[in-house]
């Protein structure tokens, strides 16, 4: 009886063998495929694309085609990229691939740079930017930036929060200013800090201080985006900490784009990531995707530490 | 791949902290290539003096996965690894693991073979341990495709391991049953062919182990993780 049992298995698994080694023939060229394509798109991006998620659907920000130029040099080339709501963005790149220019162009800062020229096409919110009649005063409230050397103006405390809405006429009594204030250095995580001296001087605070009060001045006026140019690059690792936290926070509100030479920076805090390289955007991406599998061959030479 | 995975760092001590994970494993992988090949050759020949070299050998294994945890936390710490450099790390750190289970599986055979010697005293067995041989065969050559595949990135080679281990699980089932046949044919034999047993399944677990190394490699070249994704 037993040898039968067997031997009957046996036939039944020998039927099978032919149809179950065809079936793993074409199982193991899927694998195979989808295992190596990544390696293949790798090796096949040309260098003038942008690889990755440049596009976002329903963009705050959304740049098509953007050329600048500072006289014969062309700083940044076609450069096309969609920021998000309630993202951080960070731009990272080698010393003069581009990133500050473009930041700048976000709020039209260049403007005032002779021999400046941008082209394409800039929207905030569905709105070109550099339409003849759009006036940059609003739109920088709008668009409101913070520097890489903490830059209060030189008054007090107080005072430095309440210049911008009180320039842009937000408020209509002193109790509403008050508030304003408050409020806004409550969010930019100063408030316990500076509540009894707000009558001392703006540039009497520490580094870090100084870097959140003009985060303070910067979200006074309400702004939809806020632009950060190396933000921590003059602050010690707790005060640099301390801004991290507060651009996390901040998120919730606005769109942030941050430009940073710390990638660890760029990894901590952004949700997406753009790596420059001469003017070209290379590649866009979810952070955590291009720290841990970049698909162009310079970003991950910049982030891994081989050139830059 | 046209550069060697640890080179063209800025920092040049981090390309020699990398090349140095990089040769421990190798060295780690041939040790245990060694101790399993010197536990099969042992278990064939009933050489018991090299059964107990190859449980000996189990030392060095386990003490270079220490030495290679240790220089992992230390790069993960000063140097913040990303990219490419980050799945290096991360696939050196499982594969070491997966190389001191190859290690622990050769020295149970080992343990095995010394107990049939001991006990069995050259008993006609050897129809038995031709299976043995078999399936040690594919598990050893799976475990070194798997490491050459480590040390010099390629693709089919990393393929054929992964579909290698299936072919180790059909020919694990047949044994099953080939050994079952012996008992029956004479319960005297169960002792000897539950010892069989363990070994074989033990060459399954180091070809299951073996194949978990060829993903670690995919996983470092091509960023993808295909574990437990495979038909």
């Amino acid at each position: 009886m037993t040898p039968t049992l067997y031997s009957a298995s046996d036939s039944d698994v020998s039927m099978n063998y032919d149809a179950q080694k065809q079936k793993s023939h074409r199982d193991a060229s899927r694998l195979r495929k989808r295992i190596f394509s990544a390696v293949r798109e790798q090796d096949s991006v040309e260098d003038d694309s942008t690889v990755g998620n440049w596009s976002v659907p329903a963009p705050r920000i959304s740049c098509r085609n953007v050329d600048v130029n500072y006289g014969e040099k062309q700083a940044i080339k076609r450069v096309s990229l969609d920021i998000a709501h309630n993202e951080v963005l960070s731009f990272i790149g080698p010393s003069g691939c581009g990133k500050s220019t473009l930041l700048r162009c976000l709020n039209r800062m260049n403007d005032t740079i002779p021999g400046c020229r941008v082209n394409g096409e800039i929207k905030l919110d569905d709105e070109d930017i550099y339409l003849n009649h759009i006036d940059v005063v609003p739109l920088r409230a709008k668009v409101g930036m913070v520097f890489q050397k903490p830059n209060p103006f030189p008054k007090s405390i107080f005072e430095n929060v309440a210049y911008g809405p009180r320039i842009h006429g937000l408020t209509a009594t002193k109790d509403e200013l008050a508030e304003i204030v408050e409020s806004s250095l409550r969010r930019a995580g100063l408030w316990e800090e500076v509540k009894d001296y707000l009558d001392h001087p703006g540039t009497s605070l520490s580094g870090g201080q100084q870097q959140r009060l003009c985060i303070a001045r910067t979200i006074a006026v309400n702004p939809e985006v806020i632009l950060m140019d190396e933000p921590c690059s003059a602050l010690d690792p707790i005060a640099t900490a301390k801004i991290e936290q507060l651009i996390d926070e901040l998120r919730e509100q606005y769109t942030i784009v941050i430009v940073t030479h710390s990638m660890q920076q760029a990894a901590r805090v952004s949700q997406r990531t753009a790596y420059f390289h001469l003017g070209k955007l290379i590649e866009v991406g979810d952070t955590a995707s291009v720290f841990t599998k970049p698909l162009h061959r310079l970003t991950d030479d910049y982030i891994s530490g081989r050139f830059g | 791949m046209d550069r060697p995975p640890t080179e063209g760092h800025i920092i040049r001590r981090y390309d020699g902290e990398l090349d140095h994970l990089r040769l421990n494993v190798l060295e780690m992988g041939g040790l245990v290539v060694n101790l399993l090949g010197n536990a099969l050759i042992a278990l064939k020949t009933q050489d018991e003096d090299l059964a107990h070299q190859a449980v000996a050998m189990d030392y060095e294994v386990d003490q270079l996965e220490v030495d290679v945890d240790q220089e992992i936390a230390k790069i993960i710490a000063k140097r913040c690894p990303v990219s490419s450099d980050l799945r290096m790390v991360m696939a050196v750190s499982k594969s070491v693991s997966d190389l001191e289970r190859i290690g622990d599986e050769a020295v149970r055979i080992a343990g095995l073979a010394i107990q049939l010697i001991e006990n069995e005293g050259g008993e006609p067995n050897s129809q038995m341990l031709r299976d043995v041989n078999r399936i040690g065969d594919m598990a050893m050559s799976g475990l070194r495709s798997a490491i050459e595949v480590f040390d010099i990135w390629d693709e089919e080679k990393a393929l054929q391991v992964i579909e290698n281990h299936k072919a180790m699980e059909e020919e694990f089932q047949a044994d099953l049953r080939h050994l079952l046949t012996y008992i029956l044919e004479d319960y005297r034999n169960i002792g000897f062919a539950i010892s069989v047993v363990l070994v074989i399944k033990a060459l399954e677990r180091i070809g299951h182990h073996a194949q978990n190394l060829a993903e670690y490699a995919v996983f470092q070249v091509c960023g993808e993780d295909i574990r437990s994704q495979q038909p």
